[in-house]
């Protein structure tokens, strides 16, 4: 592994810079334009303990028919679930040319030997996962065994083959932006395709000074590599505005190359819906109530 | 049998720690009011300033860094080491016209001075220093630091207390001073320096001239690497001049009136703090 | 999947209806509105536009003379007179009625003076409403500001306010003033008026005993005016050095008090160490806060040169993310030059930094075509002796060197006869207090900057400038110590 050299982070810089970013005001074309891309970057997850066959199959089907009665919206980008519904949902998007993605590796803690997790990775892939996000190692990571966490981000990536890997930093246990910066500084160098805050699982998941510094370190990655790394905000977001302020971030941190679903996702369940109801209220110019928009 | 012959001091200027002759070569007369004893003081010029400018600025910075307690030992130093030479400044302020007992007086108080603002030179700081309570996610705290050089033009009415007075708040806070001497009562101004060059004052810290006001003062305000500019007398013409040539650089301008220094009124930490600047630092508090 | 889109951010203009501008606006004498003696007027225009806003009274000596006087008898038999604690719930009074309008105030501020919408809503008046507050807590309790000593006010005091933060900068000067229980004559710039005279209005809504501020409009002459005028006992001024050297000589002899805040020419220094991205914010702000019309800006960059290449890049990346227009729109990041006499001073040193051989870097903005503007420039390849490195250009244009010890960039940062501010960045805590020690400023941010609050005092060492305002620094500029 190549040496890490710290980046360090201000911490009360970094969330002065969030608040100069979400003080952008979008407003009229410029703000429906970005529910559309929000819409599109979505991946829509379900990762429950009681998660069922019939619920996954449902939200497949949302995935691709956000709300028939409105024509003319994106799909989402992916369905998210656990490694026991990958085949349901690969299953059920066949045609929609959404992707499947799965948590891996012991998802949400990571507490398991590197062997068990490889299995569950190679077991995702070949039941048809496009993409894989795994956990990284937190325990080792604070206790500063960097070189473990690398080698295994490399061992899972390995195991993917095509499939792509989003790596899932858990910023909330990381605690420091310092760690964030160094943990997305070790999982780009490992080859991680997509760097993600959050299993959703711990709180505080994703905030914006940290996806601020996860896309700092994604710009100075490719001004190093030449190399495009993906970034999966991910636990709540809920809020189209939340949404848009993150689009904002990426246009000013990254540049519209990342304006996509090929290099940005949010992780989100309840996001589609906010949105929806602003798209509507753009269209129809009346705020929305929740009783119209499915909750699947 | 013949009377012994007095061995007469030289009076000279006091200019980076050493005692030289003004460059100029000119001289005035001074006679005591009995006509009984003459001395040659030296008529300090326009580069016999700039030269002592120089060891000011280059005394300047480490002075400010010395620490406060060091200060404070150095300005008592400066009082002992003027307890100890009473007699010669008794001589000196009996010559230059007062009584005996006016001159103890005048002694005592400016020992008294001394050890004051020595007291003071490792407490103003604190006294008048704050963190402030800003409304943002900073640290943030406000110092008094030292102005830098200052050029002072002592009070003439008094060779010692006056001239006492106005060096001590100003060394006490770290700045460096260049100060004329009374030009009526000069002969204790002198052997004050004797007093700081042997009480561990660094070389340049005080540089004391002797001369004409008249032909000094424009040169004291008007030079451009004094910071801050002292002038003790009464209004009129002399003031406004120092004033209108502070606009120069910028200067900061202090005014004593003629005033009896020895009250103890004319002695105060708020002294030190008009050859002070202020500083406020901002720090983020975050992890 | 889809591909990468051009996403442009919609106009989001703030909106202009709700506020109330008068036609003409006269003087502020005695508690009322009065028409100037000479009858003249002199246009405000929008510098975004070139549009007239109103017509403002010129003040002669006659006008200014009917202010003092009127000072001085609100000083003599109301203001001093009253409680302490009953001055203070005046100045409450203007802070609330200041809170309560504060969006008018913004959209005003943005008109009259060029700076983008959300500078003026969320810096300029947020903080002069806050130092209306912090002060008016002071009125009762000054004997705890100076220890030992009893305060008394001077009288009445002149002040004279520039055109960078109208409205901010008569918030600094009267909320202390008033609070050490002085009466005022304040004259707002000639291009920035109407905040002031919107202040006026409130001032007279929250009662405040005529006389007890009088503001009055109108350039050089009236300045003068209040400068020499015998019954004034202070002059506090914010504005250039050469004009502050100007009041130094005019008061010279006559014992009166001021406190000058000048020009500056900031050292803003990072290390190998600093938290890059938020140094290179740090930067931004430091420069380009205001269109660069603050005395304290960072003028002067020193970046250690192992980053240099690295600072320099991301930092004319970010440059290209800067939103140039107008100002009252919500996203503008730099909004017009104030004046057409401040643009043309700008372009020529612009002129003067390519002529001296520096490489000039300017973010592709387009600029409109109406109005005053610049568009954010740096320069490299400069070096100390380069004019535009040591004076006070008061716009967006960056100098920028490297250095490689500790030692040689105190040396540079100190080489300057101002001395109003310094920005130093580093990760290292002991550094931190090394250099920000060393500096010869009065201000100094380490890493951040451009940063302001009542409760801090502001003022500058050397040429920038007499004393401080803001903190309890700042009252002791409005008091006699008894």
């Amino acid at each position: 592994m190549s040496p890490i050299f710290a980046t360090p982070i201000d911490q009360i810089g970094a969330q002065e810079r969030v608040s100069r970013l979400s003080s952008r005001s979008i407003k009229k074309e410029s703000k429906v334009q970005a529910l559309h891309l929000a819409l599109n970057m979505i991946d829509l997850t379900t990762l429950e303990g009681k998660d069922s066959p019939g619920k996954v199959k449902q939200l497949c089907y949302k995935a691709s028919h956000l709300h028939d009665s409105f024509p003319g919206l994106p799909n989402v980008a992916a369905i998210c679930v656990y490694p026991t519904m990958v085949p349901i949902a690969k299953k059920s998007l066949e045609g929609t040319g959404i992707n499947v993605a799965s948590v891996a590796t012991a998802f949400p803690s990571g507490m398991a030997d590197l062997q068990a997790k490889l299995d569950e990775v190679t077991s995702v892939v070949d039941a048809g996962a496009d993409e894989v996000d795994m956990v990284i190692s937190r325990g080792k990571f604070l206790r500063g065994e960097y070189q473990y966490v690398s080698d295994e981000i490399a061992k899972v990536k390995e195991a993917c083959g095509d499939a792509h890997l989003k790596v899932i930093l858990e910023t909330g246990e990381l605690v420091t932006l310092d760690n964030v910066r160094l943990a997305s500084d070790l999982a780009m160098d490992a080859g991680a395709d997509f760097i993600k805050t959050s299993t959703g699982k711990v709180s505080p998941a994703a905030t914006p000074p940290v996806v601020l510094t996860m896309l700092e370190a994604i710009r100075d990655f490719q001004a190093k590599t030449g190399k495009k790394i993906g970034m999966k905000p991910a636990g709540g977001i809920g809020t189209a505005k939340q949404a848009i302020q993150y689009l904002v971030m990426i246009k000013e941190t990254l540049g519209e190359d990342w304006l996509s679903p090929n290099l940005f996702r949010f992780g989100a369940s309840s996001l589609a819906n906010d949105i929806l109801m602003q798209i509507l209220k753009q269209s129809t110019g009346n705020y929305q109530s929740k009783d119209y928009f499915s909750i699947d | 049998m013949s009377e012994r012959i007095n061995i007469q001091k030289t009076y000279k200027l006091f200019i980076d720690g050493k005692f030289p002759r003004t460059e100029s070569g000119r001289y005035i007369k001074w006679v005591d009011s009995k006509e009984s004893t003459l001395v040659n003081i030296c008529r300090g010029s326009r580069k016999d300033f700039r030269n002592a400018m120089v060891a000011a600025r280059k005394a300047s910075c480490g002075w400010a860094n010395r620490t406060a307690y060091n200060r404070t030992q150095i300005l008592y130093r400066i009082g002992e080491m003027l307890e100890g030479r009473r007699d010669q400044f008794m001589a000196e302020l009996v010559l230059q016209g007062l009584t005996k007992k006016q001159a103890t007086a005048e002694i005592d108080s400016s020992i008294d001075r001394l050890i004051y603002y020595a007291g003071w030179a490792d407490k103003f700081q604190q006294v008048f220093s704050r963190v402030n309570p800003v409304s943002l996610p900073y640290f943030n705290f406000t110092v008094p630091e030292a102005t830098g050089v200052v050029g002072a033009i002592a009070p003439d009415d008094t060779s010692l207390l006056g001239l006492v007075s106005i060096i001590a708040p100003v060394i006490a806070g770290g700045n460096a001073i260049v100060i004329l001497a009374s030009e009526s009562h000069p002969l204790c101004s002198i052997t004050f320096a004797e007093v700081l060059q042997t009480s561990d004052v660094p070389g340049g810290v005080v540089n004391i001239l002797t001369g004409y006001r008249s032909e000094l003062i424009e040169h004291f305000s008007s030079h451009m690497d004094v910071n801050a500019i002292i002038y003790c007398g009464n209004e009129g013409s002399d003031r406004k001049l120092v004033e209108t040539n502070a606009a120069l650089n910028v200067k900061r301008v202090v005014h004593f009136p003629e005033q009896n220094w020895s009250k103890d009124q004319h002695q105060s930490p708020y002294h030190i703090l008009k050859c002070q600047e202020t500083k406020t630092t901002w720090h983020p508090v975050g992890v | 999947m889809s591909k990468t889109i051009k996403w442009e951010y919609s106009p989001a203009p703030e909106g202009t209806d709700h506020i109330k501008l008068k036609k003409q606006y006269e003087l502020f004498i005695d508690g009322k509105f009065v028409a100037p003696n000479s009858g003249n007027y002199f246009k405000t225009i929008n510098p975004s536009n070139e549009k007239m806003i109103a017509k403002v009274a010129e003040a002669d000596k006659t006008d200014v003379d009917k202010a003092v006087k009127s000072a001085k008898n609100a000083y003599e038999k109301v203001w001093s007179k009253m409680p302490a604690k009953e001055r203070g719930k005046y100045i409450f009074r203007i802070a609330r009625l200041l809170q309560e309008r504060a969006r008018e105030f913004s959209v005003i501020e943005t008109m009259d003076g060029g700076k983008p919408i959300r500078e003026s809503r969320d810096v300029d008046v947020p903080l002069a409403a806050a130092h209306f507050f912090y002060h008016a807590g002071w009125a009762d309790k000054l004997e705890y500001a100076f220890p030992g000593r009893k305060a008394n006010p001077l009288g009445v005091v002149g002040q004279i306010i520039p055109w960078n933060f109208p409205l901010l900068m008569a918030a600094w000067k009267l909320a202390p003033a008033l609070a050490t229980g002085n009466t005022v004559v304040l004259k707002p710039a000639e291009t920035t008026p109407l905040t002031a005279m919107k202040l006026a209005e409130i001032i007279q809504e929250a009662d405040l005993p005529p006389g007890v501020v009088n503001i009055v409009t109108g350039a050089g002459k009236t300045g003068q005016a209040i400068v020499n005028h015998a019954n004034i006992k202070k002059i506090a001024f914010t504005g250039s050095t050469d004009v502050g050297k100007y009041i130094m000589k005019a008061v010279a002899g006559s014992g009166k008090k001021y406190t000058l805040e000048l020009g500056g020419k900031a050292a803003n220094i990072i290390f190998e160490d600093a938290a890059i991205d938020q140094a290179v914010e740090g930067i931004i702000d430091a420069i380009f806060f205001n269109q660069g019309h603050v005395c304290c800006a960072g003028s002067r960059l020193y970046v250690q040169e192992g980053i240099s290449d690295e600072v320099i890049s991301k930092l004319r990346n970010r440059m290209e993310t800067l939103i140039v227009g107008d100002p009252l729109d919500k996203n503008t990041d730099i909004g017009a030059i104030n004046s057409k006499m401040q643009l043309k001073k700008i372009e020529s040193y612009v002129k003067m930094g390519t002529k001296e051989g520096g490489s000039i870097f300017q973010s592709s903005c387009s600029l409109p075509n109406k109005g005053f503007w610049h568009a954010p420039t740096i320069f490299t390849d400069v070096s100390q002796s380069n004019r535009i490195v040591q004076e006070e250009i008061f716009g967006p244009v960056l100098a920028i060197q490297t250095f490689r010890t500790v030692d040689e960039v105190i040396a540079k940062a100190n080489n300057s006869p101002y001395g109003l501010s310094g920005g130093v960045w580093t990760d290292k805590g002991s550094k931190i207090f090394k250099v920000t020690k060393d500096i010869r400023a009065g201000v100094i941010w380490a890493n951040t900057f451009n940063k302001f609050d009542p409760a801090s005092p502001f003022g500058g060492y050397k040429e920038s400038g007499v004393g401080s305002e803001g903190g309890i620094e700042g009252l002791s500029g409005y008091v006699d110590l008894g």
